[in-house]
């Protein structure tokens, strides 16, 4: 199959060259490069993959409207970070229940990575971004910088959102209770020691 | 400057320290808690692409076809490689995949579901071959060989010291026993990958999740046929990296080469399954001990065979490294690698002493148990033997045992292994360990500007990768210059700035603490020169204080009267920590104690961490409040791979089993305890200069919580983690379920 030439529509078309000449002990590879555009797609016979068409989504996040075209399999998290640029809420790789992509949907925490984008449409949506708009720093993430509850840093955004939705629910709760409804966020730096005291400080204060 | 003045490059009096020593928050913690903080996983200029492989489903294998054609014809993809060490696609020869996980195609198209589609449409058979994935099984690891003739033993030589026969024979108390640590994956949550941007044919802009901004671009260059100045490395933040992160990777590669195909940026990020298994692992170790002690305890002889893997290299954990911290006169050791059809390893956080520890001082908990003794005791009464270059820091470990024994309450809580007493099926334990490490400082290059305004900025292409790096650097400048810390400014992560190393092996803040130190008074004796000139007073009293210049008590001028002797051009100066550089600034060899308190449950097999404490010292201490979040973080570490993380791999089918975050397991927040870190730091640790602390406090959980589940129970569970399974399973063997 490596000699045989795509065939092109409309003259446009697919081009395959090798380009990777290598170095030292590099074997030389090559690498398939397309511009198919819709209209060449649509003439060629059909991939044997092929989605629902991107549909209009709005999404209403951290209290303002954005109008999308998504295909209805984006998942939140991506939407939220390839779209509309927030990337506080992170990818780690996998949808999952490690808790980096955290946002909080009608009140509720929730991972962005497990829901998909379309779904949520005239829902409130609250990132990480939404947390320290201007001179409005949410005092979660001030105790959190107290407490030092930050190492590499990609889980954090993800816990911030986390204690926040917490706090709310639990406005003074308990070391056992903090330890048991922050289960939900994995960190690999070690920094449950600063997020256990930041939450604790806070709820210390009624939840601030 | 006066003839008379010796200028040295010290630190100050640690009396006189505004900042250094205390609790300082991290400059950039407010950047990270919101969003703003942008990985290389974030990184979203106009028209990104998004990429996803194709990797082998085989643990070693050929490929027998592969037609990527079907993956170019899905609408949205823009462009397809075929990594050179899976697949030469000009003559269709196809190389070996050695492991599950290995990659063979990146697919980059407009949305990651698309790119997903792509990898889903290629066509790939494989021609299967022979494999071996046990890593704890040497019997069958021969028996693969004789029936493949595939190699899958490395002798790794052994080592003999005095005479093991006769002071076992002459010794009161001789224990043998079986222990080992399984490998694990390296799971930063950032996943390894990059984004990468053309200007044109020539100029390639990488965001690289990397512990390695200055060694990087060579990678790239070279594999691309470019000249290193072509390629720029950034990475401002760094989301994890253990010692994983230091190359430009063949995902790399392929990043930068879908980039140029597409004539677009592309972001490959690795998806997690890949991540675990092909993006670093730790190595195994499996050790068959005879250990030995006189009526003291007095630990006489040491004999041991150990053996694991590191991957298809055929390595385990290093032989020169057993026993671990102590050395005894009569000590034999052998080791033996196994050529596994698993993913390669990676330095992994203070390799390969986590094993070592594990592997060495079970044992000796097990000969105290034997003898009826005190594991403190027993740990006490042979740090006369610590093995080479360690003697001048045994009076440290005595010190560290007894401070760590009041946290926990060691003494009064202590019993025979087994003999805690009650009747319900929880039982209770203490146990301890105790590590070293280097950590001397590391090759650092800055350039450090002080502007007429008074305004304070660095550059170096070191790197954060969550240790406080910047944060260690604006302490010292904003100390140095009698500043606050916001008047000082750090510019790292880039590779256009003064080299700096990698950041691995605990040797960073070393090497940015000490060159930013040197540029820091150099800067600083040349602005008292120009003070002394203009205001008549003598260079040498001059000292920089509260953003004033002083001199004897009295304020000569501000700072920014100082600095606007300068000139319309910034003073800049070069500062340099070289890998063997000695000048009192920075040390190297470090030491600490940790103590659990542990709950075992006899009927489920779980483990619960009550208490665990840590003694831990680092010479001078920067920041605190940092180093303290270093020392929380390896201890959590150090539990999951005491109690829970390991990869599994499938015997029938050479598979990684659980390559996914539900079931490779680390600890929650709710599965650590109650953590307590005293950082040790008496004068005399101070005086040593600044060494790294990173790596230290992840050594020794593996054999202080085994220890401890072992007293609690009465029985020793010898390999970790500690699974509830392996618990069930030592507790039925051993009689005491």
């Amino acid at each position: 199959m490596r000699d045989r030439e795509h065939s092109s529509g409309r003259g446009s078309g697919l081009s395959r060259r090798a380009f990777l000449q290598g170095s030292g002990a590099a074997v030389a590879a090559t690498a398939v490069a397309t511009q198919a555009t819709e209209a060449v797609a649509e003439a060629k016979k059909p991939s044997r993959l092929k989605s629902s068409k991107a549909q209009k989504v709005v999404l209403t996040v951290n209290g303002k409207e954005h109008t999308l075209m998504l295909e209805p399999r984006v998942t939140l998290l991506d939407a939220l970070r390839n779209d509309l640029n927030l990337t506080g809420a992170k990818d780690v790789g996998v949808s999952s229940n490690d808790g980096a992509d955290t946002v909080i949907i009608d009140g509720k925490a929730v991972a962005a990575g497990t829901r998909l984008a379309f779904a949520e449409q005239g829902k409130n949506i609250t990132t990480v971004e939404g947390l320290s708009e201007g001179k409005n720093v949410d005092e979660v993430i001030t105790a959190f910088v107290k407490h030092d509850a930050t190492q590499c840093g990609y889980c954090t955004p993800g816990f911030v959102v986390a204690v926040r939705a917490f706090l709310n629910k639990n406005p003074g709760a308990n070391l056992e209770q903090i330890r048991k409804g922050l289960g939900g966020n994995i960190c690999r730096c070690g920094t449950y020691a600063g997020v256990t005291a930041a939450a604790l400080e806070l709820c210390q204060k009624g939840g601030a | 400057m006066a003839e008379e003045t010796k200028r040295e490059h010290t630190w100050g009096p640690r009396a006189d320290n505004v900042l250094i020593g205390k609790d300082i928050q991290r400059i950039d913690a407010a950047d990270k808690s919101s969003g703003r903080a942008k990985y290389s996983a974030d990184i979203n200029t106009p028209g990104t692409l998004y990429a996803r492989l194709l990797t082998s489903n085989q643990a070693h294998a050929k490929i027998k076809k592969l037609n990527v054609d079907p993956a170019t014809q899905v609408e949205g993809v823009r462009a397809v490689y075929v990594f050179p060490t899976a697949y030469d696609i000009e003559t269709g020869e196809s190389k070996e995949l050695r492991w599950d996980g290995a990659p063979i195609v990146a697919v980059a198209a407009d949305r990651p579901e698309i790119a997903a589609d792509g990898v889903r449409a290629i066509e790939i058979e494989y021609e299967p071959l022979p494999f071996f994935v046990d890593e704890e099984d040497i019997e069958g690891a021969k028996k693969a060989e004789e029936e493949t003739g595939i190699k899958r033993l490395k002798s790794l030589g052994d080592n003999k010291k005095g005479d093991v026969a006769a002071a076992i024979s002459d010794a009161v108390v001789v224990h043998k026993g079986y222990y080992g640590v399984h490998t694990i994956s390296h799971m930063c949550l950032e996943p390894h990958g990059s984004h990468c941007e053309w200007q044109g044919d020539d100029k390639l802009e990488v965001h690289l999740s990397t512990q390695n901004v200055s060694g990087t671009p060579g990678q790239f260059s070279g594999a691309l046929g470019l000249d290193e100045t072509a390629v720029h490395v950034q990475s401002d933040y760094e989301g994890g990296g253990f010692g994983s992160k230091f190359a430009a990777d063949e995902w790399g590669i392929a990043c930068a080469e879908l980039a140029k195909a597409a004539g677009k940026p592309v972001r490959l990020m690795l998806d997690r399954a890949t991540d675990l298994k092909i993006a670093g692992t730790r190595p195994s170790g499996f050790i068959e001990v005879t250990i030995a002690a006189d009526s003291e305890g007095n630990i006489v002889a040491w004999d041991s065979d150990h053996w694991g893997t590191n991957g298809t290299g055929g390595g385990t954990v290093r032989l020169s490294g057993i026993p671990y911290v102590f050395d005894f006169a009569n000590r034999n050791r052998k080791a033996t690698g196994l050529v596994c059809n698993t993913g390669p390893n990676r330095a992994w956080r203070a390799p390969p002493h986590p094993q070592l520890c594990a592997m060495t001082q079970t044992a000796m908990d097990d000969l105290a148990a034997k003898m009826g003794m005190d594991s403190y005791d027993l740990f006490m009464k042979n740090l006369n033997q610590v093995s080479k270059g360690l003697a001048d820091r045994a009076d440290v470990y005595r010190d560290q045992m007894k401070i760590a024994a009041e946290m926990i309450d060691w003494k009064a809580k202590w019993h025979p292994h087994g003999k805690g007493g009650g009747n319900g099926p929880v039982k209770r334990g203490l146990g301890l360990a105790l590590h070293t490490w280097g950590g001397g400082a590391g090759p650092c290059s800055c350039l450090l500007k002080v502007h007429r305004d008074g305004s304070v900025e660095t550059f170096l292409g070191s790197q954060d990768i969550g240790t406080g790096t910047r944060t260690v650097i604006a302490i010292v400048m904003a100390e140095t210059f009698g500043l606050n810390l916001d008047q000082v400014k750090v510019n790292l992560g880039s590779s256009k700035y003064p080299k700096s190393g990698a950041s691995g092996g605990s040797i960073t803040v070393g090497g940015v603490s000490s060159a930013h130190r040197r540029a820091a008074q150099d800067a600083l004796w040349q602005i008292f020169d120009l003070v002394a000139k203009k205001f008549n007073v003598p260079a040498d009293a001059l000292a920089a204080r509260g953003g004033k210049i002083v001199s004897g008590g009295q304020e000569v001028c501000t700072w920014q009267q100082a600095t606007a002797l300068i000139g319309p051009m910034p003073l800049e100066v070069q500062g340099v920590n070289g890998r063997g550089t000695k000048d009192g600034l920075t040390s190297s060899t470090v030491g600490g104690v940790q103590m659990a308190d542990v709950s075992v449950n006899t009927e489920d097999g779980t483990i619960r961490i009550n208490d665990f404490v840590c003694v831990q010292d680092c010479g001078l201490i920067i920041d605190e409040l940092t180093a303290r979040s270093q020392v929380y973080g390896g201890m959590i570490m150090g539990i999951s791979y005491a109690l829970m993380e390991e990869r599994i791999m499938d015997n029938h089918t050479g598979r990684y089993l659980n390559a996914n975050l539900e079931d490779y397991k680390v600890p929650r927040i709710g599965d650590i305890g109650n953590l307590q870190v005293k950082m040790y730091q008496p004068a005399s640790e101070y005086n040593r200069g600044v060494v790294g602390l990173g790596e230290p406090p992840v050594i020794s959980p593996g054999a202080a919580i085994s220890n401890a589940v072992a007293n609690a129970t009465g029985v020793r569970v010898p390999v970790l983690p500690l699974t509830p399974q392996r618990v069930l399973d030592a507790l039925q063997k051993g009689g005491a379920a």
